[in-house]
């Protein structure tokens, strides 16, 4: 970006960096010394261990569970597993067998540690080398494919359930001008403490995201991409229960976007706090080494508190959503940080208001790929009135320079998007992207306006509230409402019982080479005010 | 003023209709002929097929304008009409402290595999929708708002824990009926744990619920599309406060 759109006070701009950091930093001491079972299992599926008994639990939860039960999570589990898989051909059938309860599995100490160590170590690396493998293929594919030849790229979301049914609808919309495609999820798979196997047919409002559908669906992307002369991009979601071992599969499967918000699953899942934030920095950290860019999740705020009151809360937690993925190592042009057009349509100047908050956003944040995402809230029915709104959604995407566009469905809140729908909502980006590709050009919003006044107003209360946050702690602002008006207690929720506060003697060979990566990868240090 | 009525253009009795669809091929004659005959077995007359876009490979978008040869008679029009006086919140709270003389206790909850909150929320959350606070709002009301994807025996016990008065599930994904099932499930397990007397009165809602199908659900009440907090607490105060008594007797 060259000139700022909007002028910001740099001084206000660097108090809320800073507060953002020190907020944050308790829940990162945090998440350095605690794992969690989805983290142990996440490095037995970059071990290589795939597969799933004949109820369809994964052999990573068998094994995983085995071991937990014998010796707890807190020491890590590649210790006592690849000390046992001495005596085992390979770690499906030390699966196998430990799910039949016929292994002991016992911590090594000392010397009898090194050679469980090495193997660990050989293994895991196979799957940091296969993530980036893949990494260097996306590289390789942009280069000879092409990018998209314009801003914002044009995000859709798949969702029918079956992977064979989404597979060719995926590949009629980037057809019909999607530049990224979003495999929504089946409903309730955040909830699932194990990511099924295999090629998936039946889900509910959405395909189960599963290694084999990630590649089945890059594989047919792929194909398409060289069709239609782009890189077609395949997001999915590392986020619930399982969220490390899913971003391990997604490296593994060379997925490009990944939904990872530092605050979703606690808020709209009731996922337990302490959970999300472990599972959400080692997520994070293979992320950065697969070269995927995350998306946060901050228009769901909107959906439930008021998009005018609580625009500061959008901004507060896209800093710290900043503010975390930099410590795990994500670079600004990995951080799809998340925002919305959720205002009320019958307030007066809410297009106005929604311009000031989409500027701040590309202001605060200039190299962060940012992802705008459409009206849903006050979608009602009336697809002419919301075919509209999503005209306008578009505009503001447009003169305000967002990076990734979700394209919003007239039909929004009345059935999942039909073919004709999409079609509608297509032409409808096309117009805007083609009637006004250069408008951004032109506006700059005067100092002394409305907008850039608005602009600064949010980010005063952003700043206020994240000094608050500074002084409660982040988890009891979490406890306490702040974000999206639910309350969830740091003790509570879903999925604590699968956390562990790390041993002195925890090892594990991924965290070895994640935090091996962190301290060569430069880190944005702000300084505190 | 006539009951028999027919939609309207722009000139009474014209029963114009506008509508569109897809067929699943490609665009051509052939394809407009088989829009406009579609049409006609619609009951459309004079169907005048005003676009045809083709997406895709083997699909074709058409909008038809056509005026319906149907007429409705609003006397044999069948609704379920509200059967208990609409109350504003102070009027709820009033009841509720005067004649119930403590809180009512409501829990809601979205079941089964549903994370779709904004229904649950969009009646209990202090923010209301279409312009109304939700129930949170209600000093007389203690609301336990249990957020999504709760199961069905977890629910049981809270609202057992919480001698809840009043239950009430909000139900957004419909696929394979999963709001049917999930429905009947919880009203199955409602029966089960407790007699009839001690029974919380079971509210369900969403989007796509037949208002109609209680009976058949299993459930006291069903709430469809459009239903704003207010219209829930007055239910809540009439089934539970006003008309008290009556319901005891009934369900005794």
């Amino acid at each position: 970006m060259t000139a700022p759109l909007l002028p910001l006070d740099p001084e206000l701009v660097a108090r809320a960096r800073a507060l953002a950091a020190r907020a944050a930093q308790p829940v990162v001491d945090l998440a350095r010394s605690h794992t969690t079972v989805s983290v142990e299992r996440a490095t037995l599926r970059l071990a290589g261990l795939t597969g799933a008994d004949p109820d369809g639990i994964p052999w990573v939860n068998r094994l995983a569970d085995a071991v937990a039960e014998q010796t707890g999570i807190e020491h890590g589990i590649a210790l006592p597993v690849f000390h046992a898989l001495k005596d085992h051909p390979d770690l499906t059938r030390l699966a196998h067998a430990a799910a039949a309860g016929g292994v002991r599995f016992e911590l090594p100490t000392g010397r009898a540690a090194e050679p469980a160590r090495t193997r660990a170590r050989r293994a895991v690396s196979k799957g940091f080398a296969r993530i980036e493998e893949q990494r260097r293929e996306r590289d390789a594919l942009v280069s000879e494919i092409g990018d998209p030849p314009q801003r914002p790229w044009i995000y859709l979301i798949v969702a029918t359930g079956d992977i064979f049914e989404d597979i060719p609808q995926a590949q009629a919309a980037a057809k019909a001008g999607a530049d990224v495609i979003a495999v929504i999820r089946s409903t309730g798979q955040s909830l699932l403490d194990y990511v099924p196997e295999g090629a998936t047919r039946e889900g509910f409002a959405g395909t189960y995201a599963t290694g084999e559908n990630f590649r089945l669906m890059r594989a047919a992307l792929d194909e398409t991409s060289r069709e239609v002369g782009r890189y077609i991009r395949l997001t999915n979601y590392a986020s619930g229960l399982c969220m490390p071992e899913i971003a391990a599969l997604a490296g593994m499967h060379r997925l490009d976007m990944m939904l990872n918000d530092s605050m979703y699953g606690i808020l709209f899942r009731d996922i337990n706090p302490i959970r999300t934030f472990v599972d959400q920095r080692f997520s994070r950290q293979v992320h950065a080494r697969a070269g995927i860019i995350i998306n946060t999740g901050e228009d769901n705020y909107l959906t439930t508190a008021d998009a005018v009151e609580a625009a500061h809360t959008v901004t507060v937690s896209q800093l710290l959503n900043e503010r975390f993925a930099h410590e795990a190592g994500l670079p600004d042009p990995l951080l799809g940080l998340g925002h919305a057009f959720e205002i009320n349509p019958e307030v007066p100047e809410s297009f106005r208001l929604e311009l000031a908050h989409a500027l701040l956003a590309r202001q605060l944040f200039p190299d962060a790929p940012l992802k705008w995402m459409p009206p849903t809230k006050h979608m009602t029915g009336d697809v002419f009135r919301g075919n509209l709104l999503d005209g306008f959604f578009n505009l503001a995407g447009v003169m305000t320079g967002q990076s990734i566009l979700l394209v919003g469905m007239m039909t929004e809140a009345v059935v999942t998007p039909w073919l004709s729908d999409r079609d509608i909502a297509l032409q409808n980006v096309r117009y805007v992207l083609s009637a006004c590709a250069g408008l951004a050009e032109d506006f700059h919003p005067p100092a002394d306006g409305f907008i850039a006044k608005r602009a600064n107003h949010v980010l005063g209360e952003a700043v206020d509230l994240l000094g608050r946050i500074v002084d409660d702690g982040l988890l009891n602002a979490i406890a306490d409402g702040t974000f999206g008006i639910m309350k969830r207690p740091a003790d509570g929720g879903r999925g604590l019982e699968g956390v562990a506060e790390r041993a002195d003697d925890y090892w594990s060979p991924a965290a070895e080479i994640l935090d091996r990566d962190d301290a060569t990868t430069p880190v944005h240090e702000e300084p505190v005010r | 003023m006539s009951r028999i009525v027919r939609p309207y253009g722009d000139t009474t009795g014209d029963g114009m209709v506008q509508l569109s669809f897809t067929l699943p091929v490609p665009h051509d004659k052939r394809a407009e002929g088989a829009a406009l005959q579609l049409a006609a077995k619609m009951g459309l007359d004079g169907a005048m097929l005003v676009h045809a876009k083709p997406i895709g490979e083997g699909y074709t978008f058409f909008v038809v304008y056509g005026a319906s040869t149907h007429l409705v008679n609003l006397d044999e029009v069948k609704v379920v009409e509200r059967d208990y006086p609409h109350m504003s919140p102070k009027e709820v709270n009033d009841a509720v402290r005067e004649r119930l003389g403590r809180k009512l206790c409501v829990v809601g909850a979205c079941i089964g595999t549903d994370a779709h909150t904004v229904g649950i929320d969009a009646i209990l959350n202090i923010k209301g929708v279409a312009g109304e606070k939700g129930l949170e709002y209600y000093r007389e009301l203690r609301v336990v708002n249990l957020g999504a994807q709760v199961a069905v025996p977890d629910l049981v016990n809270r609202a057992v824990d919480e001698g809840a008065d009043a239950v009430l599930v909000s139900q957004v994904v419909t696929q394979k009926d999963a709001h049917l099932h999930n429905t009947r499930e919880m009203a199955a397990a409602f029966r089960e744990a407790l007699p009839p007397g001690r029974r919380p009165l079971l509210v369900v809602g969403g989007p796509r619920f037949d208002e109609g199908a209680a009976a058949e659900l299993g459930v006291d009440r069903v709430f469809s599309r459009g239903t704003t907090p207010s219209d829930v607490a007055s239910y809540l105060v009439h089934r539970l406060v006003t008309s008290r008594p009556a319901t005891e007797v009934e369900t005794a």
